[in-house]
């Protein structure tokens, strides 16, 4: 339990995505077998407990101390588990420390009221950052600012492999992992990626500079169609064995019934995830109110059918595809989609054009219909073969105007008057590099909310657990590469500005969407807005 | 009896002693202090008179230049003075080289005013010693229940580590001038680090008064005396304030690591951009604070700066009057 406390300590503080894969990487190399899987398990958060409610340990503490003393420490602390870790009178004559997977055993396997009793001895036998590391890890709080991915780069890195080989095989293991660490470390072969309805790691668009890329690429190269604006998804359905996965590979089946019951295939598609109704596409707004649900009731299901516009073919029939070239895979998807008798699955259409010119006017002018809300173009060379990350060359996104940014919420304001309980004014950034040459956020702009009361009081909890600093009545959100809400920033115009550290002001800046599924990291560049100033100037 | 506060009493200066006519570390110019220590919000320069251990007087010399009072009064530990019957002698504290106690006696009433204090070995001071008396004057900077520092071994070990872990990196450790980095630098003497140590400038004139006291730091080299890459795998020791100075840019992709008892709290590290918190303090923990009440059992405890109110509730629930002065002008938030 040490050495994973230890390393949970030093990730809460660290910064650089780097040095996180060293602490990480160096863990795994030095942990034995089980502890080092069920370590990689809950960082990937593919273990996670809620054993022990925040009132139950507050009773626990408050038993054993003076209730205002404890009540004065949280306040100063604020951080319930924090708090608890470092004033737990611990009991003289405590056990031996729990290695992690005792923790682990005893918190899967026994009732709540037995892990209850656990948790007193195992406190009193911690230092501070173990109980510290326990008790975020029974409350389900275990943020660390490590996503899913790093951690699984840190595993590949300790076998000298490529994260997608890990990713590959990822949804066929189960903790403590040992055959990927048997694997990783030279001792065993590869386990089999062959486990039905597994997530296959996304193959990801770069974003188009018309000015640099247009002059080296061929547009006789390039399949067009447009980028729905909805999410990614990865429908699978292997041995009826059905799932829904996020770009991310998060499995979201639960959320989405409808859908599930429309695969009715062999295979796995890639696609957006929209609503739609009777065919056309309803705007991301309809669509959000489906995601992040925990139950869906069949009113929700009636008003917001979900669906998904298919545009690409990863496996069929236990042939993986994605060795194929785009356009033998997209022949493949045509007849696949074609033989479906569901109509919550249809085909993105293809945009045929020979120049870069006849291209551009398509998506200066959409057609009526679902392209006018799409979000832009897609390229996709021809001859591309289905490859996971973001490779430099196969495949681009063109987003269409007007201007649109994904920037990282930074700061939070209470609102006036019914809102005033409510943090729905917000203070977002982009990405620049900062002093220390790593990337930080500059803030670039503020706007208040424009959605529904459903989707604010869903900012407003996530600014209020994600709360790092305050100000009055603002708070600073917790913002960095790992963690960080990103909202998608509609806006008409740029001006330099001198007022602004970032150089730049936005006219009418509005948060058109809030990109729950977009991880922190991947919201824009200074250097872009930067690059659309210059446009703008006519340079 | 006689009242207590008729011998001491807080003034907006600080702890006045009337029958004495003197002050304990007033926070202005005063006619006569006792000095308990040389951290800057309790020594101040300009005073008339300052009696303090021959070492605090040393450590003001060097900060404030030689003509930092009118006279001085070096007290030696376990020496005493009196003065219109009042009797004054100075007791190890533990905070810092040269830190004391005052000791104050007069018509049978023993007050102690501690200083800064802490009871864990440091081997740059000789420890603390408690005192028999009636009111016990503590400071409670770390006053609260949730500071609890861990073994200063356990934090150096782990300085170490991140060092082995991390070779092309810098580890840059923030640490008081006066105190908090010599001790950092014999930890690290003791644990086995015999590699030079690099020092900011600002904490040079200190280093070379420790050593002139007796306490071998081993080799230590200034900052500014390698290439950048030199300085891969090497540890640096600056004031705190240098960390997100842009003085830290000449060491490659420093580890900002910080040295002090505020740094038990995650926010706290988070704020000040750290990376490596160690949690190393020459201020008594909340355990330290209250086994020190328990051990003296004073008639009273009087409480100066700090957290004053919990060290106060906890000594009310154990049946010890405690009053919380909060006297202003200690910062103890720069120094530790
Ligand atoms: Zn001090
Ligand atoms: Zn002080």
């Amino acid at each position: 339990m040490r050495a994973f406390a230890e390393l949970l300590d030093r990730l809460s503080l660290t910064g650089s995505r780097n040095a996180k894969l060293t602490l990480v990487r160096d863990y795994l190399a030095q942990t034995p077998d089980p502890d080092r899987g069920w370590a990689l398990a809950a960082l990937t958060g593919d273990l996670s407990f809620n054993a022990a409610k925040p009132a139950f340990i507050r009773k626990a503490v408050e038993e054993r101390m003076d209730p205002t003393l404890f009540r004065w420490s949280y306040d100063y602390v604020g951080d319930l588990a924090e708090t608890v870790a470092l004033v737990w009178p611990s009991r003289p004559g405590a056990n031996r420390e729990p290695e992690l997977s005792e923790v682990i055993d005893a918190l899967r396997g026994a009732s709540r009221t037995e892990v209850q009793r656990l948790i007193e001895a195992w406190l009193d036998s911690l230092e501070t950052t173990g109980r510290w590391a326990l008790l975020k890890l029974m409350t389900g709080g275990l943020r660390v600012g490590v996503s899913s991915r790093l951690a699984k780069q840190a595993a590949a890195d300790l076998g000298g492999v490529q994260v997608a080989e890990v990713e590959e095989v990822w949804h066929a293991l189960h903790p403590p992992y040992e055959d990927l660490f048997a694997w990783l470390e030279g001792r065993s072969d590869r386990p089999s990626a062959n486990s039905p309805g597994r997530f296959r790691p996304v193959m990801l668009a770069q974003a188009l500079d018309e000015a640099v890329d247009f002059g080296k690429l061929d547009p006789a190269d390039y399949a067009a169609e447009w980028k729905w604006d909805g999410i990614r998804v990865q429908a699978v359905n292997e041995g009826g064995l059905r799932r829904l996965y996020t770009r991310n590979g998060d499995d979201i089946s639960r959320t989405f019934p409808d859908v599930l019951e429309a695969l009715e295939f062999d295979g796995a598609i890639d696609g957006e995830l929209l609503v739609m109704r009777d065919g056309a596409l309803a705007s991301f707004a309809d669509l959000q109110q489906r995601l992040n649900r925990k139950s869906v009731d069949a009113k929700l299901l009636m008003n917001f059918p979900a669906a998904i516009r298919a545009y690409d073919l990863l496996s069929e029939a236990g042939e993986d595809t994605r060795v194929l070239s785009f356009a033998e895979r997209r022949v493949r998807l045509e007849a696949f989609v074609g033989r479906l008798k569901t109509s919550r699955i249809d085909l993105s259409p293809m945009q045929p054009f020979a120049t870069w010119a006849e291209l551009a006017a398509l998506r200066g002018e959409p057609p009526p219909g679902d392209a006018q809300i799409a979000e832009g173009l897609m390229l996709k060379r021809w001859d591309s073969i289905y490859e996971a990350g973001r490779p430099k060359g196969p495949w681009f996104k063109w987003k269409r105007d007007p201007f649109l940014i994904d920037a990282v919420l930074m700061y939070a304001q209470r609102g006036h008057g019914k809102r005033s309980s409510f943090y729905s004014d917000y203070t977002f950034g982009v990405w620049t590099e900062g002093e220390d040459g790593a990337r930080a956020l500059t803030p670039v702009g503020k706007a208040y909310f424009g959605f529904t009361d459903e989707e604010l009081k869903q900012i407003d909890k996530f600014v209020r657990d994600n709360t790092v600093d305050r100000y009055g009545p603002v708070r600073a959100v917790r913002a960095d590469i790992h963690h960080g809400l990103v909202f998608e920033v509609a806006f008409e115009g740029l001006q330099r500005s001198t007022r602004h550290k970032s150089g730049v002001a936005m006219r009418f800046p509005r948060i058109s969407r809030i990109r729950w599924d977009k991880p922190a990291g991947e919201a824009d560049e200074l250097r872009s807005l930067e690059r659309m100033l210059e446009q703008m100037e006519g340079r | 009896m006689i009242r207590p506060e008729s011998l001491l009493c807080p003034k907006p200066q600080g702890l006045y002693c009337a029958p004495g006519d003197f002050f304990i570390d007033p926070v202005s110019p005063v006619t006569r202090a006792v000095i308990t220590h040389g951290h800057a919000d309790h020594a101040r320069a300009g005073h008339g008179t300052v009696i303090a251990t021959p070492e605090t007087l040393a450590i003001m010399a060097e900060r404030y230049g030689q003509d930092f009072a009118g006279s001085t009064q070096p007290l030696a530990y376990g020496q005493s003075v009196v003065r219109d019957g009042v009797e004054v002698s100075l007791v190890p504290a533990g905070h810092v080289l040269g830190s004391a106690q005052a000791v104050v006696r007069w018509k049978g009433l023993t007050m102690v005013v501690s200083g800064d204090y802490k009871r864990r070995r440091d081997p740059t001071c000789p420890a603390f010693e408690p005192v028999p008396c009636d009111v016990f004057i503590s400071e409670a900077t770390f006053g609260l229940p949730v500071f609890r520092h861990p073994d200063d071994g356990h934090e150096i070990a782990r300085l170490l580590r991140s060092v082995a872990q991390f070779p092309e990196r810098s580890h840059i450790v923030g640490a008081y001038a006066l105190g908090k980095a010599q001790r950092v630098i014999r930890l690290l003497r003791e644990a086995g680090w015999d590699q030079p140590i690099y020092v900011h400038g600002a904490l040079e004139r200190l280093n070379r008064l420790y050593e002139a006291h007796g306490i071998d730091l081993g080799p230590l080299e200034p900052a500014t005396s390698a290439t950048k890459q030199d300085f891969a795998g090497a540890i640096v020791i600056a004031p705190p304030s240098a960390l997100a100075d842009r003085w830290s840019r000449r060491f490659p992709d420093p580890v900002a690591a910080f040295a002090s008892g505020w740094m038990q709290v995650r926010a706290r590290a988070r704020q000040r951009g750290v990376e490596l918190p160690l949690v190393i303090s020459d201020h008594a923990d909340w355990d330290e604070l209250i086994a020190t009440v328990d051990e003296i059992r004073p008639g009273e405890l009087w409480i100066t700066h700090g957290r004053e109110e919990a060290l106060a509730r906890w000594a009310e629930l154990h049946g010890i009057k405690a009053r919380a002065l909060a006297l202003v002008g200690y910062d103890d938030e720069a120094e530790d």
